[in-house]
């Protein structure tokens, strides 16, 4: 029977399917379902963790694979960077059981930093690379990345875009398989890397570079199809725009190559489609990958087809593509006449994510920058739902750059500028995946900053994920609680302040007093998010009483309240009763009553 | 053939799981269906917007003046994804607004009145329903996304019946919830025959 599921339930059913043994994963969109499908699904005898982070996800994965168990590692592109390191040494060293890294992209990009291409990274890391189109393919293609990751002795990357990961389809699954676990890990020199190893290594990854191209090229998993002198190749999901824009164009003859693995290249497949061909386009996210490789190959072989793409500004080279985007490239491309009515100038203003009502997030930017008034300084921020206090009318976060950076980036701004008191914010669960060492290096460095260190119970923007410091894993244990307050007193912190950021008089005095002091200051904000609890109350205008200073909304921006007749009005769906509004309201004219 | 519908909404308001039911109901008559949501950041009370592809397709987007339907949970919304409207297509727009924060603190003008005028101007096909005929169905706002649903039967663009959505809502809707979303579907069906 056809189930109707997301890539990412896909993915996950794909790799249960193989009999995968161990997966191992990190949050982050548009990933996340991937590892949550499989503990959902978990027929029995799979390993499931969610790690610190993605760095740690691979180096156990990598330790299930060495045993012979088939494994798998979930992350998003960013987290790839985080993992890098122990990914390009375990290129060198490869495995036994089957490993699959799931990277997933984000073309747009919608929730992410960066528009990296995890299919570059695999052709830098000299890792295969499947891509699939749709959620059937991305199935499809989790089986035979185990596959291939075992005949090889190698990982493997399955690189979705976020229009794979989070879109639907109906796929049979069938029956899911025993648990792959392995004969056992094997003392051997060869899982040991050294400089002597790796050079012999290195050696044979340009030899499985060519190998399995040509094996790529016979595989199915890569296709040529129609006729003509011009040629349109493409990958991943832009063959799907690209496919359904060639209907909407008529169907014109053209020559359509579609790569499932963009590394090792399928250079045989590709050196046929180019033959004869006057021109080739390639459209595809994110960078330029298709397209180097066929200049490359035209150079090798000295075809005079004309290579166009992002490279001649035939492609688009930032954002998502879309059958429309696809539909203007070709038709630019094959002369074809093809108009788009003009869209008119939107008449309703942007709507961007916002901190939900209620979140204590909003008490602990107000309450710093209560505390702060007047006073010279810098608040950087980190990466979680808190990215979202950067919005007016809170504008609390200076800077953002990567998971942990929030602290080390106050740190370095105070090294060099002392007339300023340096914030670094961040949350819970990033705080284990890589705000500890920050820590540490603003101790041992003598970094002058306030660091605010926002608890709420949870890895709330990619899902509500459980981190080391909730205490049940993802197996459903139970495990000891890590306490960060523990954490920061073993690692030396002396000044240390714990708050609740709703008791908003307490959570100020808390930051002038921490703002006065010299040295590593941590103020820890604890109110566990709103979306974990049902709220028991909620707030409510005495409209006679309100004086219409809209001081409520003006300086918290609460989505609960808005305004009519120029009093405040307080939306009870969407109030939570955190009550920092009726702390805020100069004339006392909120208060809190229980939930109807 | 493809029927595209597009549902369109705030963070929050229930668009993903009407979306879902909608391609799982016409899965289970034997179509093919494929759906692309929004999920992530913008899910905290940002726009999001749902596309649902019934029939022979690649891709999970339902392309500009393309849409069948657009199901609007938010009158702002439903003037925002206007442009994805095929001609002759209909829209069934909730007119109860959700007030953007950039408004409320007075940094940009919202007019939920304007919005609904807009879309009595341009579509043809337009069913308004607002948050307090869905209270009064079947006694809480929160089945706004089924008394849509319902709207979106009523309004023959889809090819599925009252009977086809329930028997999604059977299995997704937890059993304490079940008599409630059946009153707001039929309610949604009758308001949109009616209109």
């Amino acid at each position: 029977m056809r189930e109707l599921l997301m890539g990412n339930e896909a993915i996950a059913l794909g790799a249960l399917k193989a009999g995968v043994r161990c997966v191992c994963g990190y949050p982050g969109t548009p990933s996340s379902e991937v590892l949550e499908t499989a503990a959902k699904r978990n027929p029995g005898g799979v390993y499931i963790e969610w790690s610190v982070n993605e760095k740690a996800a691979v180096e156990t994965a990598a330790g299930a694979a060495y045993a012979g168990a088939r494994a798998m590692v979930t992350m998003k592109q960013v987290g790839l960077n985080a993992s890098s390191d122990p990914i390009m040494c375990l290129n060198y060293i490869g495995v036994k059981g089957g490993l699959v890294i799931l990277c997933a992209d984000d073309p747009g990009p919608i929730s992410s930093q960066t528009e990296q291409d995890t299919r570059a990274f695999g052709r830098y890391a000299r890792i295969p690379v499947l891509d699939p189109s749709t959620p059937e393919e991305a199935f499809e293609m989790t089986g035979k990345a185990f596959e291939l990751s075992e005949k090889y002795q190698t990982p493997v990357i399955l690189r979705p875009t976020t229009r794979v990961c989070h879109s639907c389809a109906g796929i049979e699954v069938g029956a899911l398989q025993k648990p792959v676990g392995g004969d056992g890990f094997t003392k051997d020199a060869k899982w040991v890397i050294f400089p002597r190893l790796s050079y012999q290594n290195k050696q044979k990854l340009f030899a499985r570079e060519t190998e399995l191209g040509r094996y790529f090229s016979e595989s199915g998993l890569n296709s040529v199809s129609g006729s003509g002198s011009k040629g349109i190749i493409t990958g991943g999901v832009t063959a799907a725009y690209v496919k359904d824009a060639l209907e909407m164009l008529g169907n014109p003859p053209v020559r359509l190559m579609t790569v499932g693995t963009p590394y090792p290249f399928p250079d045989d497949m590709a050196q046929n489609f180019l033959s004869g061909l006057d021109s080739a386009l390639a459209l595809e996210e994110l960078d330029p990958v298709c397209e180097d490789a066929l200049i490359a190959i035209c150079g090798r072989k000295h075809l005079p087809t004309d290579i166009l793409g992002k490279r001649t500004g035939d492609a688009i080279t930032a954002g998502e593509y879309s059958v429309i985007a696809a539909a203007c490239d070709i038709a630019a491309f094959l002369k074809l006449p093809f108009e788009i009515k003009p869209q008119e100038a939107a008449a309703v203003p942007p709507r961007p994510p916002v901190l939900c009502a209620g979140c204590p997030h909003r008490a602990s930017f107000y309450a710093v920058k209560q505390a702060m008034k007047g006073k010279k300084t810098v608040f950087s921020g980190d990466i979680g739902c808190y990215t979202l206090g950067n919005a007016a009318p809170l504008d609390m976060v200076d800077t953002c750059l990567c998971m942990g950076a929030g602290l080390t980036i106050a740190s370095g701004l105070s090294h060099v500028e002392s007339g300023r008191t340096h914030f670094g914010f961040i949350g819970d669960s990033t705080f284990f995946h890589s705000g500890i060492t920050g820590v540490v290096n603003a101790l041992y460095n003598q970094a002058d900053a306030v660091f605010v260190i926002l608890d709420n119970h949870t890895t709330a923007m990619t899902g509500h994920q459980p981190h080391p410091g909730i205490g049940r894993t993802m197996m459903g244990e139970i495990s000891e609680k890590i306490s960060i307050d523990n954490t920061l007193r073993a690692i030396g912190v002396k000044s240390l302040r714990r708050v609740d950021p709703l008791r908003l008089s307490d959570a100020v005095k808390a930051v002038k007093d921490a703002a006065d002091e010299k040295g590593v200051r941590v103020i820890i904000f604890e109110s566990p998010c709103i979306a974990l609890q049902k709220p028991s109350k909620s707030a409510r205008v005495q409209t006679e009483g309100c004086i219409g200073c809209r001081k409520c909304i003006s300086e918290l921006g609460c989505p609960a309240i808005s305004v009519s007749d120029g009093k405040a009005l307080i939306s009870a769906g969407l109030c939570t009763g955190c009550g920092l509004c009726a702390q805020v309201c100069p004339v006392k004219a909120i208060s809190l009553c229980g939930k109807e | 053939m493809t029927i595209n519908c597009l549902l369109c909404g705030v963070g929050g308001q229930g668009t993903v799981l009407a979306s879902r039911v909608i391609a799982e109901a016409a899965m289970q008559k034997g179509e093919k269906a494929r759906t692309a949501e929004t999920i992530g950041m913008a899910q905290r009370g940002g726009c999001v917007v749902s596309h649902v592809r019934i029939g022979e397709c690649f891709s999970p987007l339902v392309p500009p003046a393309s849409a069948d339907l657009i199901i609007a949970f938010e009158p702002g919304e439903a003037v925002r994804c206007l442009a994805y409207l095929k001609d002759g297509g209909a829209v069934i727009a909730c007119t109860t607004p959700v007030v953007p924060v950039m408004a409320s603190i007075g940094k940009a003008d919202y007019d939920e009145k304007k919005y609904v005028r807009i879309l009595q101007e341009k579509v043809g096909n337009l069913v308004l329903v607002s948050a307090k005929d869905v209270s009064s169905a079947c006694g809480s706002a929160k089945a706004l996304n089924v008394y849509l649903l319902g709207a979106a039967i009523g309004s023959g663009k889809l090819p599925l019946t009252e009977g086809d959505i329930e028997k999604v809502l059977e299995k997704r809707v937890k059993p304490e919830f079940i008599n409630m979303n059946r009153l707001a579907l039929k309610a949604g069906i009758k308001a949109a025959t009616e209109a």
